[in-house]
C-alpha cells in the first residue's frame, strides 16, 4: 500500500486540535471494521463516541446515545424522518457520517423540547393534530423548525416569486419547503396549520 | 456498505494526492450522493478523503466581473447568495428546483456536478448495466425508459445526467477549475466536463483520477429574464422529466440549455439564432438526430413546449 501510514483511531485531543481527523485499521479493503473517535455535542451535552466509520449519525444517535426519536425511514435521504437541525440547519442524518462531523452541534427532537416542556412546533403539532402514526413527526418537527428560521432568514425556495424581496411564511412556501418530510397518513395539511399558528406567533 | 479508512485534510493538494495515490479512494463532500450508493454497494471506496477541510466555501468576486463559487459552497448558499439571486437568476433558480431544503444544506457545488445517474438499472444491481459494470449489457435500452436520456445516448447506455443546478451552469458558461495530485491546476469549460457514453459509460466526466475541483466561474453578468423551468411528475422534490435553463430577451433572443434529456447538459449554441421565431424552430436543430426510445419520445414534445412556456414568460 503506497498510501502514507494514517494514525490508527485519531485521539480526541487530536481531533479537537486543527490536526486532521484520520481513522485506519490494518485492513482496509477487506471488510474488517475500521473505527475512529468523534466527538459531538447533541442537545447540549458533549458526548464522545469511538464508531465504525460506517455509522450514519442517524445510527449515532439512535444505536450509540440511546436517543430514538429520529427515526429511520428510507435511509436514503428521500422521507425526511431522520431529519436533525445541525450547526443551525437541518439536514438529513442518514446521509451524514458521524466522524464527519467532529465537534458539531446537533439537535434532535428530543432536544428542542420534552413532554413538560414542550417547544412551541410540538405544541402546535400536538393541538392541530399534525400526524397519525407518529413516525415521520420528530422529522417534520425539526424541518418544520428550521423552515420558518430559513424564511426569516431570507432564504429563497422554488415557489418565491421574487428572489430579491422579503420572504413570506405562506401556505405555498411552507407546502414546497417541507417537500422533503414524507407522510404516509397524509396530516400535511394539518402541518401546515401548525407551522402557520407558529410563524405566525413569532411574527 | 464496505469498511473504509478515512482521513480529513486541510489542503487542497494535499486532498488531491490523497486521492490519486489510491485507486479505490474517494473524494467526499457532503455525502449526499456518495453515501447513498455506499449503502447499496454501487460504490465501494475503502478510503475517504473528506474535502469539507479545506476552506473552498465562499463565492467571490473575479477581476472579469464574474463569480468564483468555491466547490464546498452549500446550494443553500449559492442560491440564497445576493449577487447570485440578482445576476444569475438562472442559477438560483435552479438550484432551489432540485433536491429538498435539507439535501441542499449538505450538497456542494462540486458533488452537484458530479452527481451520478438516477436510472432506476444503474441503482438496482441485480440487473445488467453498463456505467456500473462495464461490460455487463444495458438493462434500459429494452427496459422502462421513460426517464432516460432522447439525445446524446449510446448502444452502451441512455442514462441521463439528472442534476439541475449544472443545466443552469451551461447557459451561463462556467469553467470548472481543479488540481490534480502534483498540484497542478487547469480549468475545463462546462460544456466539455460532462461526457458522452459512447462505448465507456462508465466515465463520466473528463476529470482525471485524484483530480479535485477547487471552483466554478462564472463571466460576467448576461442581461435578460432569467428562467428556469422544470417539469417533473410531482410540484416539488422529483427530477426533472425535462428542464430549461434559459436567458431570454424580450424579442426572444438569448441563451437555453435543456435537462433530463441527454448524458449532459445539452445545448446547441448554433440553434439560439433561431429563438425570436419561436420555441420549434430551435428544438427542431437542438434534437435533430435525437433517438428517443418508445417511452420516451414524449420528452421532445415536452422540451418543445417547456421552451415555448419559457419565452411566453420571457416576453410577458
Ligand atoms: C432524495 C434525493 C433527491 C434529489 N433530487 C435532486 C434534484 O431534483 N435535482 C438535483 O439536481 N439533484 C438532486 N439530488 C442530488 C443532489 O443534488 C446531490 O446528491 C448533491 O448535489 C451531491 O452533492 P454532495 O456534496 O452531497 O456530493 P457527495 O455525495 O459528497 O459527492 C458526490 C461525488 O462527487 C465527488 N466529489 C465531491 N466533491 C468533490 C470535489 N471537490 N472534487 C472532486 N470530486 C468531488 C465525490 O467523490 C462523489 O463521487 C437529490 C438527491 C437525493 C438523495
Ligand atoms: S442506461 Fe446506462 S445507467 Fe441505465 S442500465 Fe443502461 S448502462 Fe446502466
Amino acid at each position: 500500500m503506497s498510501r502514507r501510514e494514517l494514525v490508527a483511531g485519531a485521539t480526541a485531543a487530536a481531533a479537537f486540535s486543527a490536526v486532521p481527523l484520520q481513522a485506519q485499521a490494518g485492513n482496509a479493503g477487506t471488510d474488517k471494521p475500521v473505527t475512529a473517535k468523534v466527538s459531538l455535542t447533541v442537545n447540549g451535552q458533549r458526548r464522545e463516541l469511538e464508531l465504525d466509520t460506517r455509522t450514519s449519525l442517524l445510527d449515532a444517535a439512535r444505536e450509540h446515545l440511546q436517543l430514538t426519536g429520529s427515526k429511520k425511514g428510507c435511509d436514503h435521504g428521500q422521507c425526511g424522518a431522520c431529519t436533525m437541525i445541525v450547526d443551525g440547519r437541518r439536514i438529513n442524518s442518514c446521509l451524514t457520517l458521524a466522524v464527519m462531523h467532529q465537534g458539531s452541534e446537533i439537535t434532535t427532537i428530543e432536544g428542542l423540547g420534552q413532554p413538560d416542556n414542550l417547544h412551541p412546533m410540538q405544541a402546535a403539532f400536538i393541538k392541530h393534530d399534525g400526524y397519525q402514526c407518529g413516525y415521520c413527526t420528530p422529522g417534520q418537527i425539526c424541518s418544520g423548525v428550521a423552515v420558518l428560521g430559513e424564511i426569516k432568514a431570507g432564504i429563497p425556495s422554488h415557489v418565491t416569486a421574487d428572489l430579491n424581496a422579503p420572504m413570506e411564511a405562506t401556505v405555498d412556501e411552507i407546502r414546497e419547503r417541507m417537500s422533503g418530510n414524507i407522510c404516509r397518513c397524509g396530516a400535511y395539511s394539518n402541518i401546515v396549520e401548525a407551522m402557520t399558528e407558529v410563524a405566525g406567533r413569532q411574527a | 456498505m464496505k469498511s473504509f479508512t478515512y482521513e480529513r485534510p486541510t489542503s487542497p493538494a494535499e486532498a488531491a494526492a490523497a486521492v490519486a495515490r489510491n485507486p479505490d479512494a474517494k473524494f467526499i463532500a457532503g455525502g449526499t450522493n456518495l453515501l447513498d450508493l455506499m449503502k447499496l454497494q454501487i460504490e465501494t471506496p475503502s478510503h475517504l478523503v473528506d474535502v469539507n477541510g479545506l476552506g473552498l466555501d465562499t463565492v467571490e468576486a473575479t477581476q472579469d466581473g464574474g463569480l468564483r463559487i468555491g466547490a464546498l459552497v452549500r446550494n443553500t448558499d449559492l442560491a440564497a447568495d445576493a449577487r447570485v439571486r440578482k445576476d444569475y437568476g438562472v442559477l438560483s433558480r435552479a438550484l432551489l428546483a432540485g433536491a429538498s431544503g435539507q439535501l441542499r444544506n449538505k450538497a456542494t457545488t462540486a458533488g452537484n456536478l458530479l452527481q451520478r445517474t438516477r436510472c432506476p438499472y444503474f441503482y438496482d444491481t441485480a440487473q445488467a448495466c453498463n456505467k456500473r459494470q462495464p461490460g455487463s449489457g444495458c438493462s434500459a435500452i429494452d427496459g422502462v425508459s421513460r426517464s432516460l436520456a432522447v439525445i446524446g445516448s449510446s448502444e452502451a447506455c441512455i442514462a441521463t445526467y439528472p442534476g439541475d443546478m449544472a443545466v443552469a451552469m451551461r447557459v451561463l458558461d462556467a469553467t470548472v477549475e481543479t488540481v490534480d495530485g502534483k498540484g497542478k491546476g487547469r480549468t475545463i469549460a462546462i460544456a466539455d466536463f460532462h461526457r458522452l457514453p459512447g462505448d465507456r459509460p462508465e466515465v463520466d466526466t473528463t476529470l482525471k483520477p485524484g483530480e479535485l475541483i477547487t471552483a466554478v466561474t462564472l463571466p460576467k453578468p448576461v442581461a435578460g429574464t432569467h428562467i428556469y423551468r422544470k417539469v417533473r411528475d410531482r410540484a416539488s422534490y422529483a427530477y426533472a422529466l425535462v428542464s430549461v435553463a434559459a436567458i431570454l430577451n424580450k424579442d426572444g433572443s438569448g441563451h437555453v440549455a435543456f435537462g433530463g434529456v441527454a448524458p449532459r447538459p445539452w445545448r446547441l449554441e448554433a440553434a439560439e439564432a433561431d429563438l425570436p421565431r419561436g420555441a420549434k424552430a430551435v428544438t427542431d436543430k437542438v434534437f435533430a438526430g435525437a433517438k428517443p426510445t418508445q417511452d420516451n419520445a414524449f420528452k421532445l414534445k415536452l422540451a418543445e413546449r417547456t421552451l415555448s412556456a419559457a419565452l411566453t414568460q420571457a416576453r410577458a
